[in-house]
C-alpha cells in the first residue's frame, strides 16, 4: 500500500493493546453543525482507524460476527486494517454487506457487533463502525469497483424496493450471476436511506456513491414505478418474464394519532416532513421548488422518541428553529433512538421534554398551528412490549407555544401491493407474510423482506432480510423447487 | 425521461400534453391522476389523466397555469421531455349502471370529469354533463364531453357563452323540473364541489367529487394530502382522490390547500422575473 500510514506492528502484545482506549470519532462542533446540513460525525484518519483496529483482541469465537443480521466477518476485515490493507478490508465486508458505507454511518451497532464485543465488558467496545465507515470510505476514494465476474444464469428477477432491503438483495443476487432490475416508486433511489435520513447523517453522495457501485455490477435501475399500480406483482411474472420478485416496500404509512388539530397548517408527519427536507431539498427553497413552512426563528415539537423523530427536530433546528423540542411520552430509558444520536441531539441544543404527551393540537383561530397541549406522564407496569406504560397525571395538562409539529409516531404498512396481489398473505395488521429464514411468501417465486414483513425496524435488519432472501431466491431459481 | 409528442391549447392558460408513458397508458382508468417532476430542481405535482392509448403507449394530461411548475409545463413543446411522470395513481372511478348520472366539470376540472363520464355512459347510464367555465374562452372538451354524454349543458360565469351562471344553478334546474338523479361527480374548484355537496345533501343524492390536495409522493407515504372525511383522516392519494361529498370537510382542504401561498408566490415572481430577463 503505497500511501500506507506508518502504524503500531500489528504483533502489538495483548496487554498493550488493551490499553489503547477506544478512538474518539472526530465530530463537526455542535454549535457549528446546529446551523448546516453537513455530515456530523467526520470520519477516522488512518491513523486513528488502526489505532481503533489494533484494540480488537481477535476472540476465538467472535460475537461480534454471529450476532450481524448480515455476518459481517468483523475480525479478518479488522485484521486487514491491521495489516494496512484498507481494500481489502472494504472487499471482506463487500462479501456478506453491499452497503458499507451506509451501515457504517447508520447500523445501531451498539444492538448488533459492537454490543456483544467482548471488550464492552469492561470498557469500550472496539469501534466496529467506525472501521467499516471508514475503510467504505477509503475504498471510495480510490475509486475501485471490484465486479466480479459470474456466468449468467439466465433467470431474472425483479426488486421492488430500492431501500436497504431491496438494495441487498440486489448486490447479492447479481454476484451470484442473476439478471436484476430494481423498480423504485419515487424519482430517486434509495427508498428511506433517500427520502428519511438526513444529509447530516447520510450524505447523498455516499447513497448515490453505494448505488453507483451496484450499478456498475450490472443491476438495473427504473425509478417512477409504483409496483402494485404501474405494474402489478403477476405481471412482471406473466407478462415481463421475472422468474422471481422480492418485496422491499418499507412501512410506508405514516401513523397519526388521531388527536384533535392533526388537520391544521403546521403539522406534519415526520415522512413529510423529512421527506420534503432531504428527497425534494425544500431547504434550498426557493434554489429548489418544493416548500416547507418557514421554520426560522420559529417553535418546533416532534412528537416521538426514535430515530426518525430526532431526525426531524434535528432538521427543524438546521433549518432555523428558535426553539426545538422532543415530546416523548416515556422516560429516556425507553427512547427508542440510538444512544449516540440523542447525545448529538442534546449536544446540538435539543429540548428533550419527556413524560410528555401531546393531547391536542390548538389552532391560532386562523387553521395553523398555535400550541400543543400536553398531559404529564408516569411510568406504571411493563406492557406488552416490555417497556413500562406511561399512565397521565390527572390535572398535569399544559400548553406549549409551537409553530409547527412533527408526528413521529411510527407508521403501518402501505397497502398498495397487497392489495393488488392476490393469494398474497398478510397478517392482521396488514404487513406482508413472509418465512423468516427463507423470506418466501404465500405466493409462489414471490418473496418479501424488511419492514413491510417485520413493521418499521432499522436498516441493518431489512440488509439482513435481503441477504436470506438472496440465498433462498438463489436456490429456488437454480433447483425450482417451492 | 418521458418525452411529449403531441402539444395542445385548449383555452387560455390551460394545454393538452400528450406524453409517451407506456407502463402509465397500460394501466389508468378513469378518475387516476400522474405526479410529475419537470426537472432536477422542480417539486412534485399530481395532474389529471384525460385519457389514454395504451397501443401507442401515450397518456394525455391536461395542464392549467397555477403555479411556476404548470406555467413551466406549458412552457414546453413537442419534443421536449419530462423528467418524471409517475402513475396511474389513486383509487378508480366506480363505474356501474346507477340509472341517471349528472357528471359536472368546473374549469380544468374537466379534464378529470370526461374519463368518468365516458365509462359511465358505456357503463348504459343516463349521463347528463354540465361544464361550467369562467368565460367562453375557457370551456374545455366541449366535443369531447358531448359524445358520452345524452345531455349537455354549458354554463359561463359571464354568459358568454351557454347560458350565464353556476354549475350548481343547472343542476338545480335537472332537479327542479324532476329529473331523478341517481349520482353526482362532481370535479372543480373546491368552492363549486362544496355548493354541489351542500345542494344534493339536501335531496339525498348520492355525490362525489374529486379532491386535489397538495400532494408530495403520492402513494401513501407522507399523509401531506390527508382530507377529513365523515371526521376521519383520508389519504387523497391512495384512498382517493373521489370521496363522497356528504363527508368532506371542504373548510379544512381550502385552507390546507393554502399553505404554501407565500411561498409559491415567491416562486412565480422568480420564475417571472427569469423569463423576463431571458427575453421571453
Amino acid at each position: 500500500m503505497a500511501d500506507r500510514a506508518e502504524c503500531p506492528p500489528a504483533s502489538l502484545p495483548l496487554r498493550e493493546r488493551m490499553k489503547i482506549p477506544r478512538q474518539h470519532m472526530p465530530e463537526q462542533p455542535a454549535i457549528e453543525r446546529a446551523a448546516n446540513f453537513s455530515e456530523v460525525n467526520l470520519g477516522y484518519s488512518e491513523e486513528l482507524a488502526l489505532q481503533e483496529a489494533l484494540r480488537c483482541l481477535d476472540c476465538r469465537k467472535p460475537l461480534c460476527m454471529q450476532n450481524c443480521p448480515v455476518g459481517v466477518k468483523v475480525q479478518e476485515f479488522v485484521d486487514l486494517i491491521v495489516a494496512g490493507d484498507f481494500l481489502g478490508a472494504a472487499a471482506k465486508i463487500r462479501e456478506d454487506n453491499v452497503l458499507p458505507a451506509i451501515t457504517g454511518r447508520v447500523c445501531p451497532q451498539e444492538d448488533h457487533c459492537e454490543g456483544s464485543c467482548v471488550l464492552a465488558k469492561k470498557g469500550e467496545s472496539l469501534g466496529i463502525g467506525y472501521l467499516e465507515r471508514f475503510v467504505a470510505d477509503y475504498e471510495q476514494r480510490m475509486g475501485v469497483f471490484h465486479v466480479p465476474a459470474v456466468p449468467p444464469t439466465g433467470k431474472k428477477v425483479a426488486v421492488v424496493g430500492s431501500g436497504p432491503s431491496g438494495l441487498t438483495v440486489a448486490g447479492d443476487l447479481v454476484q451470484r450471476g442473476h439478471q436484476v432490475r430494481v423498480l423504485e416508486a419515487l424519482h430517486e433511489l434509495g427508498g428511506v436511506l433517500a427520502y428519511g435520513i438526513p444529509e447530516f447523517r447520510l450524505p447523498r453522495n455516499i447513497i448515490k456513491q453505494q448505488i453507483d457501485y451496484l450499478r456498475a455490477t450490472g443491476i438495473e435501475f427504473e425509478t417512477n414505478v409504483i409496483v402494485g399500480k404501474t405494474v402489478t406483482i403477476d405481471e412482471l411474472m406473466q407478462e415481463e418474464g421475472y422468474d422471481a420478485v422480492f418485496i422491499g416496500t418499507g412501512a410506508g404509512a405514516p401513523l397519526f394519532m388521531n388527536i384533535p388539530g392533526e388537520q391544521l397548517n403546521g403539522v406534519y408527519s415526520a415522512n413529510e416532513f423529512l421527506t420534503r427536507i432531504n428527497l425534494m431539498k425544500a431547504y434550498k427553497f426557493p434554489e429548489y421548488d418544493q416548500p416547507i413552512v418557514d421554520i426560522r426563528g420559529k417553535d418546533v415539537a416532534v412528537i416521538g422518541g426514535g430515530n426518525t423523530a430526532l431526525d426531524a427536530i434535528r432538521t427543524a433546528l438546521r433549518l432555523g428553529a428558535r426553539k426545538a423540542y422532543v415530546l416523548y411520552r416515556r422516560s429516556e430509558a425507553e427512547m427508542p433512538a440510538r444512544a449516540e444520536e440523542i447525545r448529538h441531539a442534546r449536544q446540538e441544543g435539543i429540548d428533550f421534554r419527556l413524560l410528555t404527551n401531546p393531547t391536542e393540537f390548538l389552532s391560532n383561530g386562523e387553521g395553523w398551528l398555535s400550541g400543543v397541549r400536553c398531559v404529564r406522564m408516569q411510568l406504571g407496569e411493563p406492557d406488552a412490549s416490555g417497556r413500562r406504560r406511561p399512565v397521565p397525571i390527572n390535572g398535569s395538562e399544559f400548553d406549549l407555544p409551537l409553530s409547527v409539529a412533527v408526528i413521529s409516531v411510527g407508521t403501518s404498512a402501505n397497502p398498495v401491493i397487497q392489495s393488488t396481489t392476490p393469494g398474497l398473505a398478510t397478517d392482521k395488521r396488514g404487513y406482508i407474510q413472509a418465512d423468516p429464514i427463507t423470506q418466501r411468501t404465500s405466493c409462489k417465486g414471490v418473496f418479501a423482506g424488511g419492514d413491510i414483513v417485520t413493521g418499521s425496524a432499522t436498516v441493518i435488519l431489512a440488509m439482513g432480510a435481503g441477504r436470506r432472501a438472496a440465498k433462498s431466491i438463489h436456490e429456488y431459481l437454480t433447483t425450482g423447487e417451492w | 425521461m418521458f418525452r411529449i409528442v403531441r402539444v395542445e391549447t385548449l383555452a387560455p392558460g390551460i394545454r393538452r400534453l400528450q406524453i409517451e408513458a407506456p407502463r402509465i397508458a397500460r394501466k389508468q382508468k378513469p378518475g387516476q391522476f400522474v405526479i410529475v417532476r419537470v426537472y432536477e430542481e422542480g417539486e412534485r405535482i399530481p395532474l389529471t389523466i384525460e385519457k389514454s392509448d395504451p397501443q401507442r403507449g401515450t397518456i394525455d394530461i391536461v395542464v392549467q397555469s397555477v403555479g411556476k411548475t404548470t406555467h413551466l409545463l406549458n412552457r414546453l413543446e413537442t419534443g421536449d421531455a419530462i423528467l418524471d411522470v409517475v402513475g396511474p395513481l389513486g383509487q378508480p372511478s366506480e363505474i356501474e349502471k346507477f340509472g341517471t348520472v349528472v357528471t359536472i366539470g368546473g374549469g380544468v376540472g374537466t379534464a378529470m370529469a370526461y374519463p368518468t363520464a365516458a365509462a359511465l355512459k358505456q357503463a348504459g347510464n343516463f349521463v347528463i354533463c354540465i361544464v361550467g367555465a369562467r368565460d367562453r374562452e375557457r370551456v374545455i372538451l366541449e366535443r369531447e364531453m358531448r359524445s358520452v354524454s345524452d345531455e349537455l349543458m354549458i354554463t359561463t360565469d359571464d354568459g358568454s357563452y351557454g347560458s350565464k351562471g353556476l354549475v350548481t344553478e343547472r343542476l338545480q334546474e335537472i332537479i327542479e323540473r324532476g329529473t331523478h338523479i341517481d349520482r353526482v361527480l362532481a370535479v372543480g374548484p373546491i368552492l363549486m364541489m362544496k355548493a354541489v355537496a351542500d345542494l344534493t345533501r339536501a335531496r339525498g343524492i348520492p355525490t362525489i367529487v374529486s379532491l386535489n390536495p397538495i400532494m408530495l409522493d403520492g402513494t401513501g407515504m407522507c399523509g401531506g394530502c390527508r382530507v377529513l372525511v365523515d371526521g376521519k383522516s383520508q389519504f387523497a392519494c391512495v384512498d382517493g382522490p373521489e370521496f363522497d361529498a356528504h363527508g368532506v370537510d371542504f373548510d379544512t382542504l381550502l385552507r390546507r390547500n393554502a399553505m404554501y401561498r407565500e411561498a409559491e408566490k415567491k416562486s412565480m415572481d422568480q420564475c417571472y422575473q427569469e423569463m423576463e430577463s431571458h427575453g421571453r
